[in-house]
Order: structure tokens, then C-alpha cells, then sequence
């Protein structure tokens, strides 16, 4: 644009890029290509909508690149679009390197032109050259240049093939002094565009701005955003606004066409041209590949059964042996935490230093989570390779029509995917996935039924409470949970879609369905740990800092003063009992003074998690070996021995640490009982009752809105077990349940209540930076809830009225659960007229004309 | 002919649905009787057999629908072939040049085609 850069004769030492292009021209691989920073790459559809920068050196020229949101035009209709447009006027780049796909030129070449139009030094990347290749494209480069009037230069993205060559034209290019605007001939048009370009031309402030001719053939077009520009620079000039209306008017009347469509014709006509010219295909004609493969995967009978099997692979692949993997994992976060306990300031008798039991809760929580990372790595290879591969954009196409019905869109199977549609996945990745959906309506729709799936961190929780009240009929709760959270998620996203986001903005289902790609095992891994790496940091951030305020309110006010000092006493007398039972052992010299002891207690306990962590023979050996090299002194009173002292000196230790866990047991229950996290769950006894939530799994529930996998965690301290009874939790649960009255009709309340909970406040987060409103983020948290206590509420009061039992209440929700469901969709059906479509074979005598 | 049929706006498909209600079987017709049906008074690409070729005529669309299927190609003067439907009988799938696009029905019934 030679108005843009007067007096700039020296070389120029900084340089401003910015690339354009469509999605998926590779305009992402392209980027980190070129800047060779490993940069967070375009994982999720559209997520180049965020401005992302990179930058290199090229011989002494410094060069900033941008990576514009992809777009396919740069008109003003879609927000990527306008960010895109808005860049480019405000910013000026020095070069806009144009990313095209080799293999589809045609539909790119708008673009180029648009750009041109605009009078940016255009420099054409063609990317995906070994992919047109496949396709058998061959590309006449030079003709190509020249027809275009700027540099083409051939790359593959993937690869890193053409990289210099690619840096070389960019710095060739800025050097270049002019720009001309490029012309497009409009035909019958072009003496109106003409006219307007030289009204516009006399305004400085405006050719200041934007190309004179590009923005006559907007003004033509209609296109808002150059409308408004010209009201803002030159208020006084909205008559060529009008005469621009006019004209485009004049023209439909004459020639039956408008005027946009006329341009559009014309810039496909060219393009098209240089298609035919520039490009020789050697299998025009022949099916392609990727087609001949959709005669079989999209086969009307064949397609579901094919996804089908998709998804059990992906579930049988991630869940299943992903949980294998995590026995393997396992242990090393539990030596993690061990070696945290050894660093932390050392345990107290009774009361811990605020440090060291604060940071044990932090890794406790963060162990949790960080347990399915296996899972996820597994999960998100699985679900990239859907996407690489191009079979994602074919799961849309078949899924599009249901979940149309309910408000939703085809797009946003790759959500509820990740969200766990089948028992595991993260709503976080979930909803940040929904950048792609263009539907405004079906987005949020998305975002706000997107956590009803069922995550990862929901299954603890169940397989708890099933393990409790269904071990007979386990897997039918568990079918019975995984759908009946989808059914609820269509329902609400079909209730939502009628009511609060009714007036919200819609867009079609238009999409491409490319071609059959091999995924490069260096994409899918990048993706993989890309949106793994997002859910560690979900760990790393929001949970702990919520596990903290969790910690702050289940640990204040505290005991009361008496209480404290009683359980002092206890211990003091605990103690002397362990002295006097010591006393003339050869032992004793040892645990001389109260330090010593403590020490010893806290030396036998970590002994204790050691051994139990230790896994074989050999393991636990090199263990004691451990023990015995640091602790030469504690050591007889860890491990048993033939000496006659020794042995008693083990069991007055082993006495006295199983009172002190006793104590500390108490207390860490009284503690909770009068915390604030506690006095809140009895607070809302009142308002639970009816879903017969007592205040212990109030507060587990108030926990898990930090991370879903506390509720669990919480449920364990809550129902902590007496010291040598060993039970696990479920019969703890169970027992202690039993006593006070709970049935499996309570569990089915928890359950359903659980799969309809709010989003953890990770997620929330994620809604609140989708959605750019806290109002919306609000929302998310406060319906789920309303939701979910009135249907807990509702089925364990009827079903505690006709006394059914657990499984028949379950069921009996399930079913009318899917009644409506079926009701929903098929009166849509009805009231739209959508049933009888052309083209589906059912309706093959509808027909009245032939 | 075509003024006839007002402009949708985003939001508003249920018209384009409900046009294509009656039209019967997948076999390829003439706007004459579509118009004796009471139906859209032009051919739509809504009405096009599989594995039969048309050209766009014109888009029936306004704002950012039209511009999303002009973005895919889907200009007017352009030969598209339809090749199959969903499974569940929508959206379709048209292929245009080398590149395959899908689209619903209630869009496809927007696009005035002419054959080839």
C-alpha cells in the first residue's frame, strides 16, 4: 500500500507479519513453522480466534508474525471475520503472508483477492503442496505468480518443508517499495465501482484507512463495517454511502442479479480461471479416495454402526486400559507424596504445624486429579486422531440431525466427547472445545449442558455409592447414569434452546467435510499433551487454590479450648503409659525427651506407608534397608526382631501410635463437625431434606464443587474408620449409613443430584472465558443446582411415598426420563413438519408428482 | 419469480423446512410444479437427486448464511452434485469441484439451482 509507508527508503529492521487464511489451510502449522517457537498450537476448531504472536530473526531483520483468526472472506458478519479485517486496517502490516490449501484453490483465491483489493503486500504460502500432489494437482508456479502478481511459494506445513524460501520472500517483500492495489474486473459492474473508488479516492482520511477500490466493491456489496468506517472517518461523506445503495440497486434491476452476487460471481470466475490455468489435475474425473471411503462409512446403515464402534474402541482404549496404566502411575504420585511428607515441617503428637497439614491436602488433592493424566493422554490421542483424520467433521454430518432436534448443533459432538459423553473425559477441555460451533444459540446451548456429562471425576462418587447399595446390579446403574446424563443434557439443551436462549443468534450447518488425512504421530502427540497439559493446570491453579479454601473451612474455628485440652491429657497419659511399659528396656535411652518420641511416632508411621507402598519382596527389603541406614537408633523398633526388648519396645510403639491416631481422628472429626464447611452442610439440611441429604453429604457435596473427585475424598474423612478395623469405605459408608437409616433410594438421590451438579469451578472459569459473561457463568452454576435438587427431591420423595426400592426408582426415572425424551423429539418432529424429508427412503410414497 | 420468497434472517430456518415438506421423493422436478404445489416457486437444491448435477442459480439468503455458503463454495454459476444424505435424511452432502460440503436441508431449500 504505498500510502501506508511514505518516506521509508532504508531497509527496513522491523518487520510486522501478519498470516491470513483459512482454517484449514494449515495456517496454525504454518506458524509455529515459521517462528519455530513451540507455540500453543490450534488445537481446538477456531481457536486462532485468540491473537497469537510468534516472532524470529531473519538476518538482522526482527520480525513480528500474527496469526489472524482463519477465516474464509473478510467480510464483516462473523466476529473472526471482523477481528481479522480489524487488524489489518488498524495495524497495517508490513506483509500478509496469504495461507493457502493447494489441494482447493479455488475457494481460497477469494480471499487473496480480497486482500490484494485491500493493497497488502501479499506473499502466497502454498501449503499442503504434498497433499495436492496425492490428489495428483500439478502446479504451474511461475504462471501462477504471474497471473496473481505476488510471490507463490510452495510449502508443507507439516513437514517444515519450504520454510527459508517462505522467510526469504517475506523480507523480499517488505523491501519492495509500492503496492498497487490489485484490480479485479467487475464486467457490468465495473463502471460503477469506478465511480464510487473515485469519490472515495478524494477522501485523504479515508484512503488513509483502506484501499479505495476495495472498499467501493464493499460499499457495493453492502457490507456494514465499510459502511460505518466511512460514517466514522468522513461523517460528511455518507453520500457515497447512498450512491453506492444506489447503484447496487440499479444494477439488480437491470440485470436480475444483485449486485453481491455479482461480485461473488466475478471473484469465482477468476478464480476458477486460474485454477484451470495455473493448476493441471491428472485425475479429474476419478473419484476420490476419501469419497470411495464414505460410500462405506457413510452408508445410511453402515454410518451408525461404524460410530458405534468408534466410540467403543476409544472407551475400551482410554477408560479401560487407561485405568491399567494408572496402577502403574500410581505409585509414583504416592511416593510423590511421601517425599513432600519428608520435606514439610515434621508431624506434631496431636496437632500438625499449619504447613505440613495444609500441604498434605494440597497434594492429596492434587494426587487425585493428576491419577487420570494416563487417561487423558490416551483419551485426547484417541479423540486428535478423530480429528486429524477428518472422521470428527463425518460424526457431525451423522449426528447433525439429532442434535439439531434438541437446540444443539452437529459440532458439538467433539464437546460432549471430551466431556466424557461415555463415562470419562474433562468438561474443561469440553467447553473450551466449543470455539468451533458457529451457532451462537447451539454454542451456549453447548457450554451449559456440557458438564452434565459424565467427567472422570463423577465416577468415583458413583462407583462409591454403587459399591454400597448395587453391587448386584452394577452395571445397569452404571448404563442407567452414562445415559441418563446424555437424555438430561439433550433435554435441558432443548429446554434452554425454547427459553432463556431464544433470541440468542443462529447459524447453519455448513461445513466441509474434508478429505481423509493420516494423522502425523507428531500432531496427535502435541494435541494430546496440549489439552492434558490444560487439565494439569487446571490441578495446578483452580483446584488447589479452591482445595485451600476447602481446607480453611472444614479446619476453622477449630476446638474449643477445653476439648483441645482434654485430648492433651489423653495423650500426656498415653504416653507415660508408653514410658512405664519401656521402662528398664535397654531401649528407653532413645525416646529420652518428648522430641525424640515425636519424632520416633512420625519415623514409625512413614515406615508404615513405605512398606505399603512398596511393592515385592524386594521393594519393601530395600525399604528397611532405607530405614536402617537413616534411623540406625528408631531402627529396633520398626522392624521385628529375636531380641526379647526389641519386641516389647514394637508393641508399647505400636500401642501408643494407634491411640494417637485414635485422637487425632476424633479431633479431626469433632473439628469438622463445628467447621464452618460443617455448619453450612447443616444450615442446608433444612432445604436437602427432601432429597434426604443429611449434613455430612451436604459438605461432601459443597466440596466437590472444587474438583468433582473431592466429594470422595471428603466422604472418607467424613466416615473415617477406627484404627485396625481396615475397612474401606464403602463399608464404612455402608455400616454407619445402615444405622442411621439411608437406603439405596438416598444413593439414587446422591447419584442424580451428582450427575446434574453444577460444573466444578474449573469449569466455570472455562464458561465464564467462553462465554465473556459472568452472568452466564452464574447461570451455569445456579440452574444445574435448582435442577438437581428438584429431581433428587422429587425421586426420593415419590419413591420413598411408593416405597420402591433403589433400583425401581432408578429405573422408573430412567424410563420416563426417555419418554419425554422421545416425546420431545418426535412432537418436533411433528409441529415442524420435519418428518417427511424428501430423500429419506421411508418416505418414498409421499410423492404425488413425478 | 423469485421476489416472491422473503428473505430469512439467522434464526428463522423453520421456513425453508417447511417448504420442502410435500415435495415427495428425491426425483428431480421443474419449478412449474412445484408452483401447482404451493411450494417454493423455484428449484432448490433441497429438490436434487443423489449422484445429479446442477448449477446455482441464486442464493435466497441474506447476511451471514450467505456469506457462510458462498465462503464454500457455493457460488452462484457453480456445477454441485448431490451425493448422499445423512443417515437420518439430513443434512446432505454436495460435492463441488473436489471439495465436499454439508449442508441441511432447510439452507439446501434456499439455493435456487437450474440443471445443468
Amino acid at each position: 500500500m504505498s500510502e501506508t509507508m511514505p518516506e521509508e527508503t532504508a531497509e527496513k529492521t522491523r518487520l510486522l507479519v501478519a498470516l491470513a487464511g483459512q482454517q484449514n489451510a494449515g495456517k496454525s502449522t504454518l506458524f509455529n513453522m515459521l517462528t519455530g517457537v513451540k507455540q500453543h498450537i490450534a488445537n481446538y476448531p477456531g481457536v486462532t480466534v485468540d491473537k497469537k504472536s510468534g516472532s524470529y530473526r531473519e538476518d538482522k531483520t526482527f520480525v513480528e508474525i500474527v496469526d489472524l483468526p482463519g477465516t474464509y472472506s473478510l467480510t464483516s458478519f462473523s466476529l473472526e471475520e471482523r477481528v481479522a479485517r480489524k487488524f489489518l486496517l488498524d495495524e497495517r502490516p508490513d506483509v500478509v503472508v496469504n495461507v493457502l490449501d493447494a489441494s482447493n484453490l479455488r475457494r481460497g483465491l477469494y480471499m487473496t483477492f480480497q486482500l490484494l483489493e485491500m493493497g497488502y503486500p501479499v506473499v502466497v504460502a502454498l501449503n499442503m503442496m504434498d497433499v495436492a500432489a496425492r490428489h495428483g494437482l500439478d502446479y504451474d508456479l511461475s504462471l501462477l505468480e504471474q497471473r496473481l502478481g505476488v510471490p507463490v511459494v510452495p510449502v508443507v506445513g507439516r513437514k517444515g518443508t519450504g520454510r527459508e524460501a517462505l522467510r526469504k520472500a517475506i523480507i523480499a517483500r517488505a523491501q519492495e517499495q509500492e503496492t498497487v492495489p490489485a484490480t479485479l474486473n467487475y464486467g457490468k459492474l465495473e463502471e460503477a465501482v469506478a465511480e464510487i473508488q473515485a469519490s472515495l479516492s478524494a477522501c485523504p482520511e479515508i484512503v488513509e484507512i483502506a484501499s479505495a477500490r476495495w472498499l467501493a466493491v464493499k460499499l457495493l456489496e453492502g457490507d456494514e463495517g465499510a459502511e460505518e468506517l466511512i460514517r466514522k472517518q468522513r461523517p460528511d461523506q455518507t453520500a457515497v454511502v447512498t450512491r453506492a445503495q444506489d447503484l447496487a440497486q440499479a444494477f439488480e434491476a437491470i440485470e436480475d442479479l444483485t449486485a453481491s452476487d455479482h461480485i461473488v460471481t466475478c471473484r469465482d470466475h477468476l478464480a476458477g480461471d486460474i485454477e484451470t490455468t495455473c493448476v493441471t489435475d491428472h485425475k479429474k474425473g476419478k473419484t476420490p479416495l476419501s469419497e470411495r471411503i464414505d460410500r462405506f462409512l457413510l452408508n445410511r446403515w453402515l454410518a451408525p454402526l461404524f460410530l458405534v464402534l468408534t466410540v467403543w474402541v476409544i472407551y475400551e482404549l482410554s477408560i479401560v486400559q487407561g485405568y491399567e496404566l494408572t496402577k502403574i502411575t500410581w505409585p509414583a504420585l504416592a511416593w510423590a507424596r511421601n517425599f513432600i511428607a519428608d520435606l514439610l515441617p515434621q508431624a506434631g503428637f496431636l496437632n500438625d504445624p499449619q504447613v505440613r497439614a495444609m500441604g498434605l491436602w494440597m497434594v492429596d488433592s492434587a494426587n487425585t486429579l493428576l491419577n487420570y493424566v494416563p487417561i487423558f493422554l490416551i483419551l485426547f490421542a484417541l479423540i486428535a486422531i478423530l480429528e486429524d483424520s477428518g472422521y470428527m467433521a463425518r460424526i457431525a454430518f451423522i449426528l447433525d440431525r439429532i442434535l439439531h432436534r434438541f437446540g444443539l448443533h452437529g459440532q458439538s459432538t467433539l464437546p460432549f466427547i471430551l466431556a466424557g459423553v461415555f463415562a470419562g473425559g474433562c468438561a474443561v477441555p469440553g467447553v473450551m472445545s466449543t470455539k468451533g460451533i458457529p451457532d451462537q444459540r447451539a454454542r451456549l446451548a453447548t457450554i451449559l449442558t456440557v458438564p452434565f456429562m459424565n467427567c472422570l471425576a463423577k465416577v468415583p462418587l458413583y462407583t462409591l455409592l454403587i459399591n454400597i447399595y448395587f453391587v448386584e446390579t452394577k452395571g445397569l446403574i452404571l448404563f442407567y447414569l452414562s445415559t441418563i446424563t446424555v437424555i438430561a443434557a439433550l433435554l435441558v439443551a432443548k429446554l434452554l434452546s425454547v427459553s432463556v436462549l431464544r433470541g440468542m443468534e443462529t447459524a447453519p450447518f455448513v461445513m466441509e467435510l474434508p478429505h481423509y488425512h493420516t494423522p502425523t504421530f507428531e500432531g496427535v502427540l502435541r494435541r494430546s499433551v496440549d489439552r492434558t497439559w490444560i487439565y494439569i493446570k487446571k490441578v495446578g491453579t483452580v483446584v488447589v487454590a479452591v482445595a485451600a479454601v476447602v481446607y480453611v473451612l472444614l479446619q476453622y474455628p477449630g476446638l474449643p479450648e477445653e476439648h483441645e485440652a482434654y485430648y492433651q491429657q489423653q495423650a500426656e497419659v498415653a504416653i507415660a503409659d508408653f514410658h512405664k511399659s519401656l521402662d528398664g528396656n535397654k531401649y528407653a535411652a532413645v525416646v529420652a525427651d518428648y522430641d525424640a518420641l515425636v519424632s520416633l511416632v512420625n519415623v514409625y508411621t512413614s515406615y508404615k506407608a513405605r512398606k505399603l507402598n512398596a511393592q515385592g519382596k524386594e521393594a519393601s527389603l530395600a525399604v528397611d534397608e532405607r530405614f536402617k541406614d537413616r534411623y540406625p537408633d528408631f531402627y529396633p523398633f520398626l522392624k521385628r526382631s529375636r531380641d526379647k526388648e526389641g519386641r516389647a519396645a514394637i508393641r508399647a510403639l505400636k500401642t501408643l501410635a494407634t491411640t494417637r491416631k485414635t485422637l487425632r481422628r476424633e479431633m479431626k472429626e469433632e473439628r469438622i463437625v463445628t467447621s464452618f464447611l460443617g455448619q453450612i452442610g447443616r444450615g442446608l439440611e433444612p432445604v436437602t431434606q427432601f432429597a434426604n441429604f443429611d449434613w455430612k453429604i451436604n459438605v461432601a457435596l459443597l466440596s466437590s464443587f472444587a474438583a468433582r473427585e473431592s466429594s470422595v475424598a471428603t466422604l472418607g474423612v467424613l466416615f473415617e474408620q477406627d484404627e485396625g478395623e481396615n475397612k474401606t469405605l464403602e463399608e464404612r459408608m455402608g455400616n454407619q449409613q445402615k444405622e442411621a437409616g439411608y437406603t439405596a433410594l438416598m444413593a439414587v438421590s446422591i447419584m442424580l443430584f451428582f450427575a446434574l451438579y453444577p460444573p466444578c469451578l474449573a469449569t466455570t472459569i472455562m464458561v465464564r472465558v467462553q462465554t465473556h459473561s459472568y452472568l452466564w457463568m452464574s447461570f451455569s452454576i445456579v440452574f444445574p443446582t435448582i435442577l438437581g435438587l428438584t429431581v433428587s427431591s422429587l425421586v426420593y420423595s415419590l419413591g420413598a411415598a411408593l416405597s420402591f426400592t433403589g433400583l425401581e426408582m432408578m429405573t422408573a426415572t430412567y424410563f420416563f426420563l426417555l419418554g419425554l425424551l422421545l416425546l420431545v423429539a418426535f412432537s418436533g418432529r411433528f409441529f415442524r413438519g420435519g418428518a417427511l424429508r424428501p430423500g429419506s427412503p421411508g418416505s418414498g410414497t409421499v410423492h404425488s408428482v413425478s | 419469480m423469485v421476489e416472491t420468497l422473503p428473505d430469512q434472517g439467522p434464526g428463522e430456518q423453520q421456513g425453508g423446512q417447511h417448504r420442502s415438506q410435500h415435495r415427495g421423493q428425491h426425483r428431480h422436478r421443474h419449478g412449474q410444479s412445484e408452483t401447482a404445489q404451493g411450494a417454493a416457486p423455484f428449484q432448490s437444491l433441497n429438490d436434487i437427486a443423489n449422484n445429479t448435477s446442477c448449477r446455482i442459480r441464486r442464493l435466497h439468503t441474506k447476511g451471514a448464511i450467505r456469506q457462510r455458503l458462498l465462503d464454500l463454495g457455493l457460488v452462484p454459476g457453480v456445477a454441485v452434485t448431490m451425493i448422499r444424505c445423512a443417515p437420518l435424511a439430513d443434512p446432505l452432502e454436495v460435492r463441488i469441484g473436489d471439495s465436499f460440503i454439508t449442508l441441511r436441508r432447510a439452507e439446501a431449500a434456499q439455493i435456487e439451482v437450474t440443471d445443468v
